[in-house]
């Protein structure tokens, strides 16, 4: 049984509806994000889980338990903020003790879990700073000690890197990864960066306009997109626009080009439009896999570790990465090449 | 053209000083009058040393105090949750905290009376004990816009909404989160707003003459009324307390910046 289940969880503010029937079940010890984009119902989800909306419909339980209703207070669930959300008149050590005070733990073991907790985000020697004495980054990390002290069943954050720069953003999440394996902690993670949301998450919903348009791995997400919304959101997938040529030998026309695909397009008939998707990495100008796409290239441009080259193809724009190496020939714009890849890396997209 | 206008400007400023300094100057040059012939202390000492003076000055503190601890449990839950949870209610409490400036105090407490006299359904003014209460309220009310206005400004340099939702994931309910984490962050705002309850307490003279307690206020008038020089020594000691209170203001909201909360 999942231990966060999201059931038919719906919300309106007044008549605009934010969340639409979205379903989601989460394991004990599971890290899941939430990537959309700004406006899509991550936030809403989230602040209905932690308790401070309520939904307009659906449940939502932990650990079988329906939790609708408990207060914030009574659902122990541990909650990190963007803007932080230091108490400024604390410092370091006073914040972290926080929930284990209003819980009326002993003194002593307050003591124990906050050292803990301080060598956890490895921040013991600031535990007598006050918040606008730490940067950013620390602030957030005696945030995440805050929120973790009181050993919630669940854990949120809510876009917890946005505020800081980007070197930060890259060392922070792995810390928060690592802490979250450590101690096991359920976790869900709300973020807009596909980048942060690949990289340190079990599984990943992509979230369109207030519902789930797919919840899987993040090479799931990334390899697989099931939408042309997430094909879009998620890396930087090309969109060939394509129409159907037979159906039954599984071929397409791109532009005046034949290409046989290796799944089935479905119960679209001839002439059908088709959008196909194609990683800008599954490409090279090398002879490899048994498909060819022939374009003009419009530009080429040297981004140190790889050369992005952008082609056109029947209408579309195809852009691939290759390796720079010493002796790597620049392709030249005007200059007609032949693209090579397998076909099973051409994804159909489903609108 | 210039020079002018700068001319102008220092003389308009001039004339405010002297406006304001003259005057405070001759009081001032007056009480110091008491023995003819050389300055002295005398009216000072008299004053002070006037045992009807010690109580009711001690009685307007003490009125003060009480005061300015119910606008604290009045105000500070109220602004808190106005700008939590009711922000469209924001022009219309603060629009009542503006009563007291419109309306006089004699119309409050006429108002008092007739509601809370011996034969009303909570007869108030039957007892000490009530008599002194409904003046600290009446004394609350009046200093009910300086008060709220202060919280409501401490109020804005924190983000109340985020900091309360914090708390809460955390297990606090809604005491603790006033107590603990809004009172302890607008402390130099609830603070200027108490130096300010303080100066209008001790000086009031309409409330606490119709409920007949013995304030400040009453002695003050009843002093000028039948002596010659000790009002003026009362009226410079009036004025230093309230720029001393002004004085605490500026120190304490100084010394708030020094500690900006960064959110
Ligand atoms: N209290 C509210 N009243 C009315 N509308 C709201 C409220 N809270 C959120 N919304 C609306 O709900 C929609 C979803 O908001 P939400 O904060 O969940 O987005 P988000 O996915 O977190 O976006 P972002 O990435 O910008 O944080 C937005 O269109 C927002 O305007
Ligand atoms: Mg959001």
């Amino acid at each position: 049984m999942s231990f966060l289940a999201l059931e038919n969880l719906q919300k309106s503010f007044g008549a605009v509806q934010v969340v639409k029937d979205f379903n989601m079940s989460i394991e004990k010890g599971e890290f899941v994000s939430f990537l959309g984009p700004s406006g899509c119902g991550k936030t809403t989800i989230l602040r209905m889980i932690a308790g401070f909306e309520t939904p307009s419909g659906g449940t939502i339980s932990i650990n079988g338990k329906d939790q609708s209703r408990l207060k914030t207070s009574q659902r122990n669930i541990g909650m990190v903020f963007q803007a932080y959300a230091l108490f400024p008149n604390m410092n370091v050590f006073d914040n972290v003790a926080f929930g284990l005070k209003v819980a009326g733990t002993p003194k002593t073991q307050i003591e124990a879990r906050v050292k803990e907790m301080l060598a956890l985000i490895r921040l013991e020697h600031l535990a007598d700073r006050y918040p606008y004495q730490l940067s950013g980054g620390q602030q957030q990390r005696v945030a995440l000690a805050r929120a973790l002290a009181p050993k919630p069943q669940l854990l949120l954050l809510d876009e917890p890197l946005s505020a800081l720069d980007a070197k930060i953003r890259i060392s922070l999440r792995e810390e928060i990864r690592q802490i979250q394996r450590q101690l096991g902690i359920t976790t869900v993670f709300v973020t807009h960066d596909q980048e942060e949301a690949l990289s340190i998450s079990d599984r990943i919903v992509v979230m369109n306009a207030g519902h789930a348009d797919q919840i899987g791995s993040p090479s799931e997400i990334y390899n697989h997109p099931a939408t042309r919304f997430v094909a879009s959101f998620v890396g930087t997938l090309n969109m060939i626009d394509a129409v159907v040529a037979d159906p039954a030998a599984q071929t397409v026309r791109i532009g005046d080009q034949l290409i046989a695909l290796r799944e089935s397009v479905g119960n679209r008939k001839p002439s059908d439009p088709i959008t196909l998707a194609l990683r800008p990495e599954a490409a090279s100008l090398s002879e490899h896999g048994d498909a060819t796409l022939r374009g003009e290239v419009i530009s080429a441009s040297f981004l140190g570790s790889v050369v992005r080259t952008k082609i056109a193809v029947g209408g579309s724009t195809v852009s691939f990465d290759m390796f720079n190496s010493p002796d790597l020939r620049m392709p030249a714009p005007g200059e007609d090449i032949n693209l090579h890849f397998s076909s099973g890396d051409l994804l159909i997209v489903r609108d | 053209m210039s020079l002018l206008t700068r001319i102008i400007g220092w003389a308009v400023l001039i004339f405010g000083l002297l406006y304001f300094f003259v005057p405070l100057g001759g009081l001032f040059e007056f009480s110091l009058r008491a023995r003819r012939g050389v300055y002295s202390l005398d009216a000072y000492v008299r004053v002070l040393a006037d045992p009807q003076f010690q109580a009711t000055f001690s009685y307007s503190v003490f009125m003060a105090l009480v005061t300015i601890v119910i606008g604290i449990l009045i105000v500070v839950p109220t602004a808190f949750w106005v700008r939590l949870k009711m922000p469209w209610a924001r022009p219309y409490v603060e629009f009542m905290t503006l009563l007291p400036l419109v309306i006089p105090a004699i119309v409050i407490v006429f108002g008092y009376i007739r509601l809370y006299n011996t034969s009303s359904w909570l007869p108030l003014t039957g007892s000490l004990t009530g008599t002194n209460a409904l003046l600290a309220f009446g004394y609350t009310m009046l200093a009910l816009p300086y008060m709220y206005r202060a919280v409501d400004t401490g109020l804005r340099t924190i983000d109340v909404a985020t900091l309360t939702e914090a708390a809460q994931s955390l297990g606090a309910g809604w005491i603790t989160i006033l107590r603990r984490v809004i009172l302890p962050n607008v402390v130099p705002a609830v603070l200027s707003g108490a130096f300010l309850t303080f100066a209008i307490v001790i000086g009031e003279f309409t409330l606490a003459a119709l409920l007949d307690r013995p304030a400040f206020g009453p002695y003050l008038q009843r002093i000028g009324a039948n002596k010659a020089y000790e009002p003026f020594a009362l009226s410079v000691i009036a004025f230093g307390i309230t720029w001393g209170c002004l004085a605490l203001i500026q120190l304490v909201s100084r010394f708030s910046k020094m500690a900006p909360p960064r959110i």
